[in-house]
């Protein structure tokens, strides 16, 4: 057969056999280089470059034209805003999300995993949230929370009047409601994955833990977690670099407020800098930053003992 | 993926603990389906009718919020804007990562293991820090408001992950596959797309699933750096729909709805990649 397939792959091999006459040249030596070099351009201009830029710039006022060293101006000016502190402390309630999810996804995957009836038809609907894009799920829960609207007429209907609360116009419950959203969407994906992991652990383990007459909880405790515990932290660490992108929930369902009630740093950052036009903010950017240093230590002890775990 | 006819628990079938399970299985599915059922119901309904009747099917169907929706042709046109940036960046990023992350796994070089971690450190740094500077430059090169400036932003922000996900599972590619590749006298180039991206289509698969995900739902780069209503992205434009329309709540789950369609279509074409690639990248 001389298909383009078989052309294509002679040529390649002609190549290649180029190649090695080459081979232990400079050349050679280089080539590696070459095979990251697209990726380490992109990343420079999009990731390093900014991170080198926003410190001079949070040093600095960013009016239009000409910029004026500033010292740590920026910094007290953040520093002493009530607003941004308000951010800070709806970026770690969010974080309660984290326990809330990894306890309920596994308790839904062990329910499939038993095969309870119909197991295949709740695997999809539960999985189903989760194939919703973010402002779609914002805009609908949007509606469902307003103060007159169907959740609360519902509540009203089962004369559970002093249920219908402002969800989304109470200061105190702005972030709780942003957070029921969050876990109602990332239930699904957590579910599925351990669901995935749970069938690949040997059936004989289950088995052997029954007839040494372990009841359902210590099953669960003894087996199911420990072979799950590197896609929980998996999940985990997919689930906390979800939060940091929180801004989309935010901005759909809140816009912030009540007043200033439901920030989370990455709106705070974004509605300062575009939406207020106020200068400067680029050092709240640097703050988080740091925030962030600390997450990529953790980062790393997990997989570190991820990897140790594994051998 | 499951193996069938290995357990033996269906035996329980009947006993209170499997309705207890029914129960909490067919709870949280409600949960999970009512606000979908709202988001569709609403959509056939007039906006009279929705204050009359929120949780009930429409007594009265319309498809009126359609063609008020789909009137201007806007929704359309910014799904067409989504589909181009999803679509370049998410190419862009795999081609550039999967060149990266052969050589991390496969090769050797002077600084390796340095590069890659700070590849993988770079994973959890939030998008809104690089924002500031990024917007300066992409108003001094002239790039705000045209696609490339989000496909180049959106690459850049999902390559150290991609990479990350790539490289570990280049590097369980088993050496003799290799080997024999280059005694047949294959080039590096050629053992890469020969043997080991056929190898790893199963991590391909995810990581295009995961990273397209990312992209079309993107709010913030979106909102930043797409502000034209030419170039604007569906979700950015459903935003700006929700503004403008923020009376009419059934024409607002309209345009929801339809915004929705295009991911109904992918996850109801592909639903076996989608969730095996989506679970397989993190299984293994």
């Amino acid at each position: 057969m001389t298909d383009p397939v078989n052309v294509i792959d002679s040529a390649a091999r002609g190549l290649s056999y180029a190649r090695r006459v080459r081979r232990g040249s400079v050349g050679a030596a280089l080539t590696p280089y070459l095979y990251i070099l697209p990726a380490v351009l992109i990343v420079g201009v999009v990731i390093v470059y900014p991170l080198v830029t926003i410190f001079q710039e949070s040093t600095q006022t960013l009016s239009t034209g000409t910029s004026q060293y500033v010292g740590t101006a920026n910094y007290d000016l953040v520093r002493t805003d009530p607003v941004f502190w308000q951010a800070v402390r709806d970026n770690a309630t969010l974080l309660l999300a984290v326990p809330i999810l990894v306890v309920l996804s596994l308790l839904f995957a062990v329910l499939l995993f038993e095969r309870v009836r119909g197991w295949r038809i709740y695997r999809t609907l539960i999985f189903l949230p989760y194939i919703m894009a973010i402002t779609v799920i914002g805009t609908v829960f949007g509606l469902l929370y307003e103060f007159d609207g169907p959740l609360n007429v519902a509540l009203r209907g089962l004369h559970l009047n002093w249920l219908a609360l402002d969800w989304l116009g109470n200061a105190n419950l702005a972030i709780p409601s942003v957070m029921s959203v969050i876990i109602w969407r990332e239930l699904g994906f957590g579910t599925i994955l351990f669901l995935a992991r749970l069938m690949s652990v040997r059936e004989e383990l289950f088995e052997a833990a029954r007839l040494d007459g372990a009841n359902w909880w210590q099953v669960q405790w003894h087996i199911t977690v420990p072979q799950l515990r590197t896609v929980i932290e998996f999940f985990i660490i997919e689930i906390i670099n979800m939060m940091s992108g929180v801004f989309n929930y935010i901005y759909v369902m809140t816009s912030g407020g009540p007043g200033f009630a439901s920030q989370v740093l990455e709106f705070y950052i974004w509605q300062n800098a575009f939406a207020f036009r106020q200068g400067g903010i680029a050092a709240a950017a640097v703050l988080l930053l740091g925030v962030t240093v600390v997450f990529i230590f953790l980062q790393f002890r997990v997989r570190r003992g991820g990897a140790v775990a594994d051998e | 993926m499951p193996v069938p006819g290995r357990r033996s628990v269906r035996r329980r079938a009947i006993s209170p603990g499997s309705v207890l399970k029914q129960i909490a299985l067919w709870l949280i599915c409600s949960v999970a389906l009512i606000p979908l059922y709202f988001l569709i119901v609403t959509s056939l309904k007039s906006k009279t009718e929705y204050l009359l009747n929120m949780w009930g099917l429409p007594l009265r169907p319309t498809l009126e919020n359609f063609s008020t929706a789909m009137a201007d042709g806007r929704l359309i046109a910014w799904t067409w804007n989504s589909t181009v940036v999803t679509f370049l960046s998410v190419a862009v990023c795999t081609v550039v990562s999967a060149l990266a992350a052969y050589a991390f796994a496969q090769m050797q070089f002077r600084g390796r293991d340095v590069l890659l971690n700070i590849f993988i450190a770079m994973i959890v740094i939030p998008p809104v820090i690089m924002i500031i500077p990024l917007f300066i430059l992409m108003v001094n090169i002239n790039l705000v408001n045209t696609y490339w400036s989000a496909i180049v932003i959106y690459a850049g922000l999902m390559i150290p992950f991609s990479i990350y996900l790539l490289t570990n599972f280049f590097r369980t590619v088993p050496r003799e596959i290799i080997d024999s590749g280059q005694i047949d006298g294959c080039s590096r180039l050629r053992i890469f797309t020969a043997l080991i991206l056929p190898l790893s289509l199963p991590a391909l698969v995810t990581l295009v699933i995961v990273n397209a995900l990312f992209v079309w739902n993107e709010l913030l780069i979106a909102l930043t750096f797409l502000q034209d209503d030419s170039v604007r992205t569906l979700m950015a434009g459903l935003t700006e729909f929700k503004g403008r329309f923020f009376l009419n709540q059934p024409l607002i789950m309209t345009g929801a709805l339809i915004a929705t369609v295009p991911m109904i279509i992918v996850y109801v074409a592909g639903q076996r990649y989608f969730v095996r690639g989506l679970v397989a990248g993190a299984v293994k």
